[in-house]
């Protein structure tokens, strides 16, 4: 079992460094660089060249990716020129948000789905089954950002039951019982959209898992030795379908990933999505790169989660 | 007969194909004694897993009519609680392929304990554990201890089976459905299982229902033998008389098809045309006759019945009388009957 | 001059372990086999499962690399060719054991049989039509089964396409991976018979892969025993079944079932017998390592896994 996370672990280190330069590369091919923005364009010319100079914008790439990193380890992400300031004290503050909406949607994820896919899986092809896959496929179909407007429009402004941007009502003090409320409040809209529509993949795999556990022999086993419907259910076939569903969760949170983006920017929720998305539309270069490496490691590590998970689990891996 | 243990009568196991139902056991009458094994024999197709799995009330989506008598119980219509207190207690039930028969989550003990968990509350753990241990050492399994804390794919195919039989018999059941036990096992496991099944026989006091399509282990296994063709039985007899004087056209047909020592190289009998899939299956008349057409249509009932042609041995039709294999003459054969 | 000759034989796979995934250890599937068949005849590879049969099969023909040892067909070496000699590959064929799974379901009959005329020889497309009517005959199916596609055809009728198939370039050998295991008894008669009316009329040669010594001793001239990859005996048909010498060969002989129920007391006391001597005289048989000795001749015929005397 360790040998395999160690090994895991071991392959996810050139992964992480391949993303890294990638994104430096790309980094670096857009027009200008972090001096454009900072500077007063009537500067004479020289003076740029050797504030430049200074810089180490001159130096050959690989130079200048090694000192990239060195900055990276030491938490340095450079500055974000429309906000002016640190990209990482930028982050810090979103990031935080980012996690409570998509812990809350990984709840909800799970809260649909699981008994969502029971009931479809155990009685398929009835008609609770053909609704829940009705259901799904009109999930799979309807992009996140058009289903987060229209809850937007009708849970927001139509009824007024929740509110409709922000993560907070300005003016509370924080750690009081009414900040937290407050918090919940703001990010249960943008949060059931997203499960909404994030959870109809797994309502079918775990349709599908059970449908297919259920037509394995060893359920005859069961049966045979006298074990009465709802055992048959319960300890043979939910635990063996459950099993690849845990599994996924580590895909599950990079799926989350793409959702909060779209959902974050239309809630107008102060995220990291909607921080990356503001930074592309201003060309906020250093903003964007730190990003797109965050979400980078969070997809590694995820994917890492979801193989780990899956050892611990199944005891055909766990033995090797 | 006080010894039957159970008594079928005229069942019938329909399953759905489009909008109809078709018969894979059609008409099925037959009765299991005590310390007895009855080997119910055929092809891919005849019937006999189907009937088997109509017995432990294992069909998911089939109609069944007739009888399936069992003490007081008519099985073809017990409800599901009766029926969770039967299966595993009274009748319990080896499969064929013991790579896929066990959780693959679940340890070996574990397994083995549910069977005794859900017809005994009152042993204790310990007990049970005990008594687990206790089984595995019954079917012959090495180092039972270690065993108990296995999971199934750490165990060989031979030893997974033996896991199998150890949770069929493990509340000591009175009826003991078998099967196909032994075809996916390798030749020396087939004869290692066949043996234990065998020994677990004599100490259990049951009546074992062994469905196979090897006349082999028939051969080795069986007391009375009823041979299957098309959902019918087509012969039943005890094993002796089978191999001796078989009657029925099909059964001579199989025991003719398969390669022995005897023979030697010389050509196999190959019975002419295929089974018909279930739902183009000749409803009327002898379900045979289209295998043997050498045979004059004048030799066959028009609603073949089971005859008994001596004392405890049955045959399905008239035609057993004129059937002689196309290289024979036909006078050569007609002592099968005197 | 046998028409293949296998020396020495082994094909060995790694296994993968630790950190870094590098390789700790093989797999000998099959470690050190040497046979020879002569033209026309047919020789058994028996064993159970996990014996090294199939990889034997499966290394002659190329489909597993070869580790060491060498292949002789016709007297030219040919081991581990790729795609330097075509005639090999024309003259060596394959039957697969399962007949559901071996047979493109999405191709047509027609496109099945002549895929190997289609990569050796240049047809027209009516002389191929017409060479695929011909073999579909000589199997025993209608020659309008070509335009139908393989679900519609029965286990046996499939195996018969599978022959076909090998059969079309008119190869010299017939390597058969458990060619009837799938198949009812009924139809695996008909495949059997087939093989040999066959083997007669083209004068083929087979090498016929089987757990089931029953069809072993029906179909084999020679047979070789195989256990964990080696050889523990090999000889003529009669040699094995009427003066079996090895004790794994003892125990499959009598591990097949007797078809006379009036024996079965005997065969069981028989089988106790094996049982007890295989345990006796395990160490006599097989080495520390619980491998087979290399063969040593006892009679022209007849070679069995023994230790070296003195």
């Amino acid at each position: 079992m360790w040998k395999f996370t160690v090994r895991r672990i071991l392959i996810m280190i050139p992964q992480i460094i391949l993303l890294s330069v990638l994104i430096f590369i790309l980094a670096k091919m857009m027009p200008g660089d972090a001096l454009s923005g900072l500077i007063d364009p009537n500067i004479d010319p020289d003076t740029i060249e050797e504030k430049r100079e200074q810089l180490g914008l001159n130096d050959p790439w690989h130079i200048q990716y090694v000192n990239w990193v060195k900055d990276l380890f030491q938490g340095d992400l450079g500055m974000s020129f429309f906000y002016k300031m640190p990209v990482t004290e930028l982050i810090g503050q979103r990031i935080v948000n980012t996690f409570w909406l998509g812990l809350a949607t990984l709840i909800l994820v799970y809260l649909i789905a699981v008994p969502l896919g029971i009931i479809s899986g155990r009685y398929n092809n009835t008609w609770a089954d053909q609704l829940i896959t009705g259901y799904t496929y009109i999930g799979f179909a309807t992009p996140t950002f058009i289903f987060g407007l229209v809850m937007l429009w009708i849970f927001g402004f139509y009824f007024g039951w929740f509110p409709t941007g922000g993560s907070v009502t300005p003016g509370l003090e924080p750690g009081t019982m009414e900040y937290v409320l407050s918090k919940i409040n703001h990010l249960l809209l943008p949060a059931i959209s997203l499960a909404l529509i994030g959870t109809v993949s797994t309502v079918q795999y775990l349709r599908n898992e059970i449908i297919d556990v259920k037509q394995q022999d060893f359920i005859l086993t069961a049966r045979a030795k006298g074990a009465p419907e709802s055992r048959v259910y319960n300890r043979h076939i939910l635990r063996n379908s459950l099993l690849p569903i845990a599994a996924f969760f580590g895909y599950e949170i990079v799926g989350l990933i793409g959702g909060t983006i779209f959902i974050e920017m239309i809630f107008s929720y102060p995220g990291m999505g909607q921080l990356f998305m503001e930074s592309i539309v201003a060309r906020d270069y250093s903003v964007a790169t730190s990003l797109v490496l965050l979400y980078g490691i969070a997809t590694i590590i995820g994917t890492l989660l979801s193989d780990i998970i899956l050892s611990i689990v199944d005891p055909r891996i766990r033995i090797k | 007969m006080a010894d039957k243990l159970i008594e079928i009568n005229h069942l019938k196991t329909s399953f759905r194909i489009g909008d109809d139902y078709y018969a894979a056991v059609d008409d099925v009458s037959l009765s299991l004694n005590k310390n007895e094994v009855l080997a119910i024999v055929g092809e891919s197709g005849c019937g006999k897993s189907a009937l088997a799995f109509s017995i432990m009330g294992l069909h998911n989506r089939a109609k069944i009519e007739g009888e399936i008598l069992y003490r007081n119980y008519n099985l073809v219509d017990v409800d599901e609680s009766t029926w969770s207190k039967l299966r595993g207690k009274n009748l319990g039930m080896i499969f064929q392929d013991p790579l896929t028969a066990l959780n693959p989550l679940m340890t070996v003990g574990a397994q083995i304990s549910e069977a005794l968990f859900l017809h005994n509350r009152k042993l204790s753990n310990e007990e049970r554990k005990a008594k687990v241990i206790e089984l595995i050492e019954k079917v012959g399994i090495p180092r039972p201890e270690h065993v108990y804390m296995q999971y199934p794919h750490e165990l060989s195919g031979g030893m997974r089976q033996r896991v199998v039989i150890a949770i069929a018999i493990a509340n000591d059941p009175e009826v003991l459905i078998a099967d196909e036990p032994t075809t996916a096992l390798d030749a020396t496991i087939q004869s290692q299982i066949l043996d234990l099944i065998r020994e677990l026989k004599e100490s259990m006091n049951a009546g074992i229902v062994l469905i196979t399509h090897d006349l082999g282990v028939v051969a080795e296994m069986a007391d009375r033998v009823a041979v299957m063709y098309a959902g019918q039985i087509v012969e039943i007899v005890d094993v002796h008389r089978l191999f001796e004087n078989p009657l029925h056209p099909y059964t001579r047909s199989l025991l003719n098809s398969i390669p022995n020592a005897e023979k030697g190289q010389e050509k196999l009998h190959v019975i002419q045309g295929i089974v018909p899939a279930l739902q183009n299956l000749p409803r009327e008349g002898c379900r045979f006759k289209d295998r043997i057409p050498w045979i004059d249509e004048s030799a066959h009932e028009t609603t073949p019945e089971l005859h008994e042609v001596a004392p405890g041995h049955f045959v399905r039709c008239t035609c057993y009388k004129q059937f002689h294999f196309p290289n024979e003459m036909k006078e050569g054969q007609a002592h099968a009957n005197s | 001059m046998p028409i293949l000759k296998v020396e020495n034989l082994k094909v060995h796979f790694p296994i993968k372990g630790g950190i870094f995934g590098r390789t700790v250890d093989y797999v000998k599937a099959v470690d050190g086999v040497s046979l020879e068949i002569e033209k026309g005849t047919t020789y058994g590879l028996v064993g159970e499962s996990g014996s090294g049969k199939t990889t034997t099969g499966r290394a002659i023909i190329g489909l597993n690399k070869i580790t060491s040892g060498k292949v002789y067909f016709e007297g030219k070496e040919v081991t581990n060719l790729r795609r330097s000699r075509a005639s090999f590959h024309r003259d060596v064929q394959m039957i697969f054991q399962d007949p559901y799974s071996s047979l493109n379901p999405k191709k047509r009959v027609l496109d099945i049989v002549a895929e190997p005329l289609r990569n050796f020889e240049k047809m027209s497309r009516s002389e191929e039509k017409k060479r695929v009517e011909e073999l579909l005959e000589l199997v025993g199916l209608s020659p309008e089964s070509i335009v139908k596609y393989p679900h519609q055809f029965s286990g046996g009728q499939r195996q018969r396409i599978g022959i076909a198939r090998a059969i079309a370039l008119k190869p010299k050998l017939i390597i058969a991976d458990e060619p009837v295991s799938a198949l009812d008894v009924s139809v695996q008669a008909q495949v059997l018979n087939f093989m040999q009316e066959i083997q007669k009329e083209l004068d083929l040669t087979f090498l016929f892969i089987s757990h089931d010594l029953g069809v072993i001793r029906h179909m084999c001239n020679q047979i070789g025993i195989m256990y964990r990859g080696r050889f523990v005996e090999e000889g003529l048909t009669e040699d094995i079944f009427n003066n079996p010498q090895h004790i794994y060969t003892k125990r499959l002989v009598a591990a097949i079932p007797n078809i006379d129920p009036s024996k079965r007391e005997e065969s069981l006391q028989f089988r106790k017998e094996v049982d007890h001597e295989y345990k006796q005289s395990y160490a006599n048989y097989f080495d520390e390592d619980g491998l087979a000795y290399n063969l040593q001749p006892i009679s022209e015929t007849h070679f069995v896994a023994l230790p070296e005397k003195g």
